[in-house]
């Protein structure tokens, strides 16, 4: 039985309990929690994952410039992407768009939204030959 | 007129006469062969008619009317399974419906349970404010707010934590005040009506008060401004977690200040103890 293992990379530990709760209900899943960019790319690297979902918002390294790192590295460029982000800005959101990312979710969260998204992206990954961001 | 010429009008008539006994002959063939057909279709008529009557009158027949009430039956059973149908139907509605309530209330739990348990999983005051900060940002989807603390000997409400505007711009209330002041005094929430996308913000006109109160000794305000872009207007869950912040949240203010009170303390009776000792 294959584990799901998804990569939470979030500064706000309220926020990381949230999250774990809301994709309880996934079988066979361990979630990796990282506290900011810099972290979450340190566990990329170390580990395999089947998802990330990433904040934008973060000390140290913020979570677009973490995307784009994601992107441009051949075992990472492939893993779905959710940002979970107070910006609601159309601009913000065009960024993320730009990268690759593969949904947005605003802030407050709704656990079943959270759960649906992670559900949908795991049975249907993306495609093989997506194209990764330029560095800026 | 001469013989030669009799003779040949005799002839002309004759072939006249052939001619018109030919023409006779077919006409009177053709109106044989309509007499038989129309002899024939009268005949089909009847055959049809005695038929019909046949089938009119074989509805007593014990074997059609074996048939006719199988198909009663069928019809019956047909109504009642689409009866059923759709009795299922709207009992699939009412579940899903339910489903939805009950999913929402979830969410609703799992933020409270989040909140709970973050607030209460530290004793470090600035960790506690930190995660005041958090719950408001996150889980109620503020942009702009504000928290008040009361110092009790000068019974003025001091600002320790602010998002969204400078910590600077904003000065000590004494309770009964204003509307953080009254809130302070009165210790209940305050909610406005509604606040406009185009209000200007004002520091002295919040769009939540909420009084951080254990019983009824207000210990501090959060005075909520803005709400984030997204997010067009307080839920339920939100009043609940103002709620939930209004005890908790002060509660846990209190544990964390009598905590770092204790640990001066101890610091100051600890080194007075070692001065006493060397």
């Amino acid at each position: 039985m294959s584990l799901l293992k998804v990569l939470v990379v979030e500064d706000s530990p309220t926020m990381r309990q949230l999250i774990a709760f809301a994709l309880k209900p996934l079988k066979d899943c361990e979630i990796v929690e990282a506290t900011d960019g810099l972290d979450g790319l340190k566990k990329l690297n170390e580990q395999q994952f089947s998802i990330a979902l990433i904040d934008i918002n973060m000390p140290l390294m913020d979570g677009l410039k973490l995307i784009r790192l994601m992107k441009e590295n051949s075992r990472n460029r492939q893993i779905p992407v959710v940002i979970i982000s107070t910006e609601g800005g159309e601009v913000v959101k065009e960024k993320a768009r730009a990268l690759g990312v593969n949904a947005y979710i605003t802030k407050p969260i709704k656990a079943a939204n959270v759960l649906q998204t992670v559900r949908s992206l795991i049975a249907a990954p993306p495609s093989a030959t997506a194209t990764p961001a330029r560095a800026t | 007129m001469g013989p030669a010429s009799r003779g040949e009008e005799q002839k002309d008539l004759f072939a006249k006469g052939k001619e018109f006994l030919e023409m006779y002959n077919k006409v009177a063939a053709f109106t044989q062969e309509l007499m038989d057909q129309n002899a024939q279709l009268r005949q089909q008529m009847a055959a049809l008619q005695t038929e019909r009557e046949g089938m009119v009158n074989g509805v007593g027949d014990p074997s059609n009317q074996r048939l006719w009430k199988r198909l009663e039956e069928l019809k019956q059973e047909r109504q009642q399974i689409l009866d059923r149908y759709h009795q299922k139907e709207e009992e699939n509605k009412d579940f899903y419906e339910r489903f939805l309530e009950i999913e929402m209330e979830n969410n609703n739990l799992a933020n409270l349970y989040v909140a709970s348990y973050q607030l209460h999983s530290t004793l470090e005051f600035q960790e506690v404010l930190d995660v005041i900060t958090e719950i408001i940002i996150n889980l109620i989807g503020a942009q702009t707010f504000a928290l008040w603390l009361l110092d009790e000997k000068k019974n003025l409400l001091h600002p320790v934590k602010a998002e969204g505007l400078a910590l600077e711009t904003l000065v000590p209330v004494t309770p009964g005040e204003g509307i953080i002041g009254s809130v302070a005094e009165a210790g209940e929430v305050w909610y406005r009506e509604k606040l406009s996308p185009e209000t200007t913000m004002d520091v002295d006109q919040p769009m939540v008060c909420v009084p951080l109160k254990i019983k009824e000794r207000v210990i501090g305000v959060i005075a909520v401004y803005r709400l984030l872009q997204q997010k067009e207007r307080l839920v339920k869950v939100d009043y609940e977690l103002f709620t939930l912040l209004a005890a908790h949240a002060a509660t846990a203010v209190f544990g964390a200040r009598l905590y770092s009170d204790s640990v001066r303390k101890r610091k100051t009776i600890k080194g007075f103890l070692d001065l006493l000792t060397h």
